[in-house]
C-alpha cells in the first residue's frame, strides 16, 4: 500500500509571540475546540499541533496553498495518543487522495516541536 | 491611506512579526517572503497583525501562501479587504 510522509517544524517562541500578541484571536483562528482543550494554552504542545497541520498538508501534498488550519486537528486517544481528525477541504482533499488512514506523532522539547504524518493510500 | 502608507504599514507589520534575517526595506515589492526566511507560522503572526492593523479580517480562503508571499501580494489583499471586494 503506498504511503506518504509529511514533516514539520516548529520554533515555540513563534507561538509564544502569537500567544502574547493575538491570545484568544489567535487560537481560536488557527486551533479547534478539541486542541484548545488538550493544550490549555502550553505553547509547546501548541508548536506541536501547528507543525501537525502543516505536516498533513505535506503529506495529503498541499504545501503550497494552505488548508484551513481548523479544518486540521489533532484529537488525544482514551491513553492520551494523538491521532487527526479532518474537516471540510482537509477531509475532502484526504478523500481525493484516497487516504485510508493518517498516523501522527509529536514531540517538542529545547524550543522546537516537530511532527510526522504518514498516510496511508488505497482504498 | 495611500498606497505608500499601506506600503509603510505593512512593511512595519513585516518587521515586527515576519521575522525575515533580512531588512524588509531591502526587499523588493514583488521578493519572495518565504524564501526571505518567513515561516509558516509566522506567515499566521503576520496575518494577525494585518487584521489589527487595517481592521480587516481575512476569510479562510485567502488564507494563502500566495496572499502572504510578497509585500505586493498583501497589498493587493489589503486593498480588496478594504474595499469590501472579498
Amino acid at each position: 500500500m503506498p504511503i506518504a510522509v509529511g514533516i514539520d517544524l516548529v520554533e515555540v517562541d513563534e507561538v509564544e509571540a502569537a500567544l502574547h500578541s493575538h491570545g484568544e484571536r489567535y487560537l481560536r483562528r488557527i486551533y479547534t475546540d478539541h486542541e484548545r482543550h488538550d493544550c490549555a494554552g502550553d505553547p509547546r504542545r501548541l508548536a506541536a499541533r501547528f507543525a501537525a497541520k502543516e505536516a498533513t498538508m505535506k503529506a495529503l501534498k498541499r504545501s503550497h496553498d494552505p488548508l484551513p488550519w481548523r479544518s486540521i486537528g489533532v484529537r488525544l486517544g482514551a491513553a492520551g495518543e494523538p491521532a487527526l481528525e479532518l474537516s471540510g477541504a482537509a477531509a475532502a482533499l484526504a478523500e481525493d487522495r484516497a487516504v485510508s488512514s493518517l498516523s501522527v506523532s509529536l514531540t517538542h522539547e529545547r524550543g522546537v516541536a516537530a511532527a510526522v504524518v504518514i498516510a496511508e493510500c488505497g482504498r | 491611506m495611500t498606497e505608500d502608507d499601506v506600503k509603510t504599514e505593512i512593511q512595519r507589520v513585516l518587521r515586527d512579526h515576519a521575522r525575515l534575517p533580512v531588512d524588509v526595506e531591502q526587499l523588493q515589492d514583488h521578493a519572495d517572503l518565504f524564501q526571505a526566511g518567513m515561516t509558516s507560522h509566522a506567515s499566521v503572526n503576520v496575518m494577525l497583525a494585518l487584521e489589527d492593523a487595517f481592521d480587516i479580517e481575512f476569510p479562510d480562503q485567502m488564507l494563502k501562501a500566495s496572499v502572504f508571499q510578497t509585500v505586493a501580494s498583501i497589498a493587493d489583499a489589503v486593498g480588496q479587504l478594504q474595499a469590501g471586494v472579498v
